[in-house]
Order: structure tokens, then C-alpha cells, then sequence
């Protein structure tokens, strides 16, 4: 394969896999802490819609970020409201959420239809950006692609290395348990939860603002979801939310550039878009099938309610 | 028992005080023609909705006073879809337009239910005693963006990105193809399929992969505008479709075939208004007025412009058609005789690529 054409492939996976890091990175805090919201596509489209609007309107990209942010912590808060005050179900607030979410996003949206941003440019990090094949590919990037590696890291070290982790991982084991050595069970889950609608709300934000760059309803086009699913078959690991999601978005371009060569494609399309779907689980599925890790790695309370006075 | 009586009594005349402005409605229903529109996405501000509901306006502009309209937006291809077309049977709506391939099935099922009510399929096949369909031809537009294409090509490599193999579709790659080459032997279409009608985000990728292989002229088979802005920005050419995207890339943006479905609605309702209206299939192109391409970018150069406007004649004419033998495949076969005109129905049924398209049909 000609080097320039990888560095494009790889280029392009990246960005493509961005949204979904960064979401399923947001949903793996707060399911850690024993809450499974199932509105993440709800979420990063009221996130798509608030970054588009506000970058749009102020012209800056940081602040539609920073706006879609606080639409997904908004839908969280709602969500957190339903589940862990009133302590509704979860898996059916969870997909209120979703359907609720896309459709608000294109009510607001309707006058953003038709406007279009200008392109931010990718940030080039000196010398990296010069080892040669790679480095354009993962070192002139967007700034927000960066963070997220950061991101990536920042929860690694928070919830393995840090005393906050290990009480936030305590509380989706055995919530009574946490409660009874007096940690704020609810108080932390809404935490984890608000955490968990910011970062989708950043990842709809990243779709509007930094990856099309455009709004329309529907935009989302099941990432949410897809990132949901990611973080099942991670197995609640951030290292493998990253192999997943770039996979994911790495086998969905190899087969846009294996259509764009002329090769004989012995598959129907349909199936060959449906690749970077089997492709990621099987992956993931086979990295991931020890029984024990699953057992260690999966919440014990994910889903379930919880009061702390019984 | 005396209140329980005096309850349902009242009750009694309640309800026969709300269905008296109803039986009043259906009388006047009989003089303004009561007319029902469902879109499958929202109208938005560019694409295939879009064009429907400017048509919509543009007849109601035309039949101003004779015809009151309404609209449903972004109605599933689903049992929603059944729900929303008997509920304008039922609601005094006398002529109902049904937008999308996916509504075949239902809009015939209430089409049986609701016999003195007209019913229009668009992109469908099954027609009824009440029930006509209509088309445009897509691919004459893609002929003519096929032309620029090939003209302004510097790569040779035109790229195209489309969302599901159908015969519909194929005929708008075929038809660019078979432009590009009449016009520059040397020019290949490259075609990338995203098999979504709306995905943004897949539509943007499968553009910056066709121009980072080469392509400088793309255009898309989908709905969104995301192929158009990504041309702008990577300083490629490309081609609208739908409607004119211009706005979206007025330096990239050539031309764009688009769909003018007004004449043919305003038609059709005049032709109910009358009572002359008869079931059938409409095809419509440059001839009915139905296909027309955005206006051109002053970039392409005027010997491809005289070019152009020479080929729209000879379609609103009639003399001239895109899929005009010889017909070759890209295996070498032929499917039309040298000088023969492809009928409908052999359109209909395309499933394969010309020569000069590069890249295989995925197998079903």
C-alpha cells in the first residue's frame, strides 16, 4: 500500500473513532458507578446541537464545545433526577432519554439547518508531526482528538490508581457496602453520571462542530448507541473502549477505500458496511472472553436502584 | 337517576355539538381541494424533502384559492406511515402525494379503503384504480453533470458517493459515467457506497476518501450536504444533487440536478379539480419540466457550457437520451445496440456498470 494512502486511512480512522472514545469513555465512568444510561444518543445529539449553535453563533469552536458539554450534563441531570432521586427504571428512563434527545435536537435545530462553519484547523504538534507515514496521521489532528488520548489516560490513572476511583468503583460493586462506611452513594453516582452526559454531550459537539462540520437532524446516526455497546464488549476497560472504538472507525474507512480502489468486492454492500459492526465485537469478544476478567470488570449494581435507607 | 339521566343527556348533546362542525367541514370539503403531503425526513433547507415541499408551495402559489394543503414531515416507512396517510383519507383530503419509495405498500392498502380519494406514489410501481405514480429522471442531470465533469477533470478521476446499489441509483452513476466518457475517454468514476440515505458523518468520509484517491470532481447519491462541504474545503469541484447546494460551497459547488416537482403537482391537482384525472405512470424529465440543473458556476468554461446547454436541449426536445447505444458494461458485454434508445422498463431493471465506471458492483 502507497505510505500516503495509509497515512490518509489512518488519518481518517481517528477521527472517525474520536466521538465514539470519547462517549464511550463518558459511559464507562458513570456505569462504573453502577447507573446504565441508555440515552447516549439523546445526549450527544442535544450536544451536536448546543455546540453547533454556540460555535455558530459566537464563532468559536471552544465555546460550542464547552455548550455541548453543558447540554449533555443537562440530559444527564434529567436523567440522574429520574433514576437516582426518584429512582426510577433505568433502562426505560435511559431510552425516554434517547427518543426524547434527538427529537428535541431537531426541534431546537430547525433554524441551524441551513447555516453552515467554517472548518477549524487541525493542530500540528512540532516533531511528531514529522515522523514520517504516522505522524500526519496522528499528530495534525484536532485539538479535541488530543484530549481525548489525555481523557483516555486521565481515567486510567482516576480509576485504577486513585483513591476517588476506588471509592467510585466501590460504589457500582456493592452500593450498601459503600454506604455503610458512609460514601454518599447518590451524591457520587449523579457525579459519575453528570461526567458521563458532559462527555457525550462533547462527543455530539465533536460530530457538529469538528467532523462534518454541519447540523441536521438525525446527524448522530446511532454513535451513541454504537458507543454503548462498545463499552459492554470492552468489558468496562478504558484501554479497550480505545481499541474498539478506533477499530471500529478504522475497519469503517478501510472499507470506504477498499470501494474507492476498484477491487472486486466479493460481499454484498450491505455486508460490507456492516463490517466494522461484527468486526469490533468479534475483536472485542475475543480479547475480552476470559470469564473471570468479565466477572471482575462488569459493575455488580449496573442498572440496579438503589435507596440508602434500606 | 335523575342526574346519572341528565348526565348522559348532556353528554348526548355534547358530542352531537362536536360532530356538528365536522358534517359542516365535510361540506365545504367538497370546494377547496383538500390536499395531503407526507414527507419521509424533515423539509430541512436542501434535498429530496425539500424539493417536494417547495413544489407543494409552488402549486399552491399557482392554484392560489382552489386548493388548501397540508403537510406531515418525517414520517417512518413504517406503520406510522399507514396512520398518517388514512388519517388524511379520512380528514377530507381528496388528493394525498406519498413521498417515498416506502410508502408503496401502505399508501395501495389505504388506497383500496378510500376509493374516491386520488392517491400519488412517488419512485413506487404499484398503481390502483386511484393510485398513480410518479418519477423524475434523475439520471438525465447526472448525464449533463457527467459532461462537466469529464470537461474539467484534471485527474480524470470522478468520484460518487451512493447509498444503495438500486436500479435508480445505478442509472445516475451510469449516466455521469457515460457523460464523463463521451466527453473524455480517459475519465474514470469511482463509486463508494455508504448504504445509509443519511448518515453525514459516513457521506463526509466516503468523500475524503474518494479525493484522497485522486478525485477532484465528486458527487453523491444521499441526502445530506456533507459530500459538498467536504469538496469545498479540500478545494475539489462537485456536483449537488436534489437541490442547488451552491450555498454550501459556492466556490466547489458546478451545478446540481434538481428536482422540480411543482408543474407536475400543479397539474395533477388542476386534473382533480376537473375530474379529468386518470391513473397512470409519470416519468418525468427535462421534457415535463421535472429535471433542471442548478445554475452554473461561472468556473466551468464557456465551449463545456455551450456543450451543456446544446445537450438540455435535445432533452426538453426529445432528440437526445442519455442511455443511447452502444451500451457496454464493464465486462465488455453489451446491453444496447449501437443507435437504439434504452425503453423504461430495461432502465427499470439496471444492474450494472457501464464502462468507465472503476469500481465493482458489490455482489448481492
Amino acid at each position: 500500500m502507497e505510505a500516503n494512502l495509509f497515512t490518509s486511512m489512518l488519518f481518517a480512522t481517528v477521527v472517525a473513532g474520536t466521538p465514539l472514545l470519547i462517549v464511550g469513555l463518558g459511559l464507562l465512568v458513570s456505569e462504573k458507578s453502577g447507573v446504565l444510561n441508555l440515552g447516549a444518543e439523546g445526549m450527544m445529539a442535544m450536544g451536536a446541537i448546543a455546540g453547533f449553535a454556540v460555535a455558530h453563533e459566537t464563532g468559536s469552536s471552544w465555546l460550542g464545545v464547552l455548550a455541548g458539554m453543558g447540554a449533555g450534563m443537562a440530559m444527564a441531570a434529567v436523567f440522574g433526577f429520574l433514576v437516582l432521586t426518584l429512582l426510577a427504571n433505568q433502562v426505560a428512563s435511559g431510552l425516554a432519554l434517547a427518543i426524547f434527545g434527538v427529537g428535541l435536537s431537531a426541534f431546537v435545530g430547525k433554524p441551524y439547518e441551513s447555516v453552515t462553519l467554517a472548518a477549524v484547523p487541525a493542530i500540528r504538534l512540532p516533531f511528531l508531526a514529522d515522523i514520517p507515514v504516522i505522524g500526519p496521521a496522528l499528530y495534525n489532528q484536532q485539538a479535541l482528538v488530543y484530549l481525548s488520548w489525555a481523557l483516555m489516560w486521565g481515567i486510567v490513572w482516576f480509576l485504577y490508581r486513585s483513591r476517588g476511583g476506588l471509592v467510585l468503583r466501590a460504589v457500582g460493586e456493592a452500593p450498601s457496602a459503600a454506604h455503610a462506611i458512609g460514601y454518599p452513594v447518590i451524591r457520587i453516582r449523579y457525579l459519575a453520571t453528570l461526567f458521563g452526559g458532559a462527555m457525550a454531550g462533547v462527543g455530539g459537539a465533536f460530530l457538529s462542530v469538528f467532523y462534518t462540520p454541519l447540523w441536521v437532524e438525525g446527524m448522530v446516526a446511532g454513535r451513541g448507541w454504537i458507543a454503548l455497546a462498545l463499552v459492554v464488549f470492552a468489558t468496562w476497560r478504558p484501554l479497550r473502549v480505545m481499541v474498539g472504538a478506533y477499530l471500529f472507525g478504522g475497519v469503517m474507512i478501510a472499507q470506504l477505500f477498499v470501494q474507492g480502489s476498484g477491487m472486486e468486492i466479493n460481499m454484498p454492500s450491505q455486508m460490507l458496511s456492516s463490517l466494522p459492526y461484527w468486526a469490533t465485537i468479534v475483536v472485542l469478544v475475543m480479547i475480552s472472553r476470559n470469564a473471570t476478567t468479565i466477572r471482575l470488570n462488569s459493575p455488580v449494581s449496573l442498572g440496579q436502584p438503589y435507596r440508602a435507607d434500606v | 337517576m335523575t342526574t346519572r339521566r341528565s348526565v348522559i343527556k348532556s353528554l348526548a348533546m355534547l358530542i352531537g355539538a362536536a360532530a356538528l362542525p365536522l358534517a359542516m367541514h365535510g361540506a365545504q370539503a367538497a370546494d377547496p381541494l383538500n390536499i395531503g403531503y407526507v414527507y419521509v425526513s424533515p423539509i430541512g433547507d436542501a434535498g429530496w424533502t425539500f424539493q417536494h415541499d417547495q413544489g407543494r408551495q409552488q402549486m399552491e402559489a399557482a392554484l392560489n384559492g382552489k386548493i388548501t394543503t397540508k403537510a406531515v414531515e418525517n414520517v417512518a416507512e413504517g406503520s406510522d406511515a399507514e396512520r398518517v396517510i388514512r388519517e388524511f383519507a379520512a380528514s377530507g383530503h381528496k388528493l394525498v402525494f406519498t413521498t417515498s419509495f416506502g410508502y408503496m405498500n401502505y399508501t395501495e392498502r389505504v388506497a383500496k379503503q378510500f376509493p374516491k380519494t386520488v392517491f400519488l406514489h412517488a419512485t413506487g410501481y404499484k398503481m390502483g384504480k386511484n393510485m398513480g405514480i410518479y418519477n423524475a429522471r434523475f439520471y438525465e442531470g447526472r448525464y449533463l453533470t457527467g459532461v462537466i465533469a469529464g470537461k474539467m477533470s484534471k485527474s480524470n478521476v470522478l468520484g460518487y458517493v451512493a447509498a444503495f446499489p438500486i436500479p435508480e441509483v445505478l442509472q445516475g452513476i451510469n449516466a455521469f459515467a457515460l457523460g464523463a466518457r463521451s466527453v473524455n475517454p480517459n475519465a474514470e468514476v469511482r463509486v463508494i457506497w455508504v448504504n445509509s440515505w443519511f448518515d453525514p458523518g459516513k457521506e463526509r468520509e466516503a468523500a475524503t476518501t474518494l479525493i484522497s484517491q485522486g478525485a477532484d470532481m465528486i458527487t453523491h447519491h444521499t441526502d445530506s450536504t456533507a459530500v459538498v462541504q467536504a469538496a469545498e474545503e479540500k478545494g475539489v469541484h462537485a456536483f449537488g444533487y436534489h437541490s442547488d447546494m451552491s450555498k454550501y460551497g459556492a466556490r466547489a459547488h458546478l451545478t446540481a440536478t434538481t428536482h422540480q416537482w411543482g408543474d407536475f403537482y400543479t397539474r395533477t391537482a388542476q386534473a382533480v379539480l376537473d375530474g379529468t384525472w386518470k391513473p397512470g405512470s409519470v416519468w418525468g424529465g427535462h421534457k415535463e419540466g421535472m429535471i433542471k440543473l442548478a445554475p452554473l458556476n461561472p468556473a466551468i468554461p464557456a465551449d463545456t457550457v455551450a456543450k451543456v446547454h446544446e445537450l438540455e436541449a435535445g432533452l426538453t426536445a426529445g432528440t437526445f437520451h442519455p442511455f443511447t447505444g452502444p451500451v457496454v458494461d464493464q465486462d465488455g458485454k453489451q446491453r444496447l445496440a449501437a443507435g437504439a434508445v434504452m425503453d423504461d422498463a430495461t432502465l427499470g431493471k439496471m444492474d450494472y456498470f457501464v464502462q468507465g465506471v472503476a469500481s465493482r458492483l458489490p455482489k448481492n
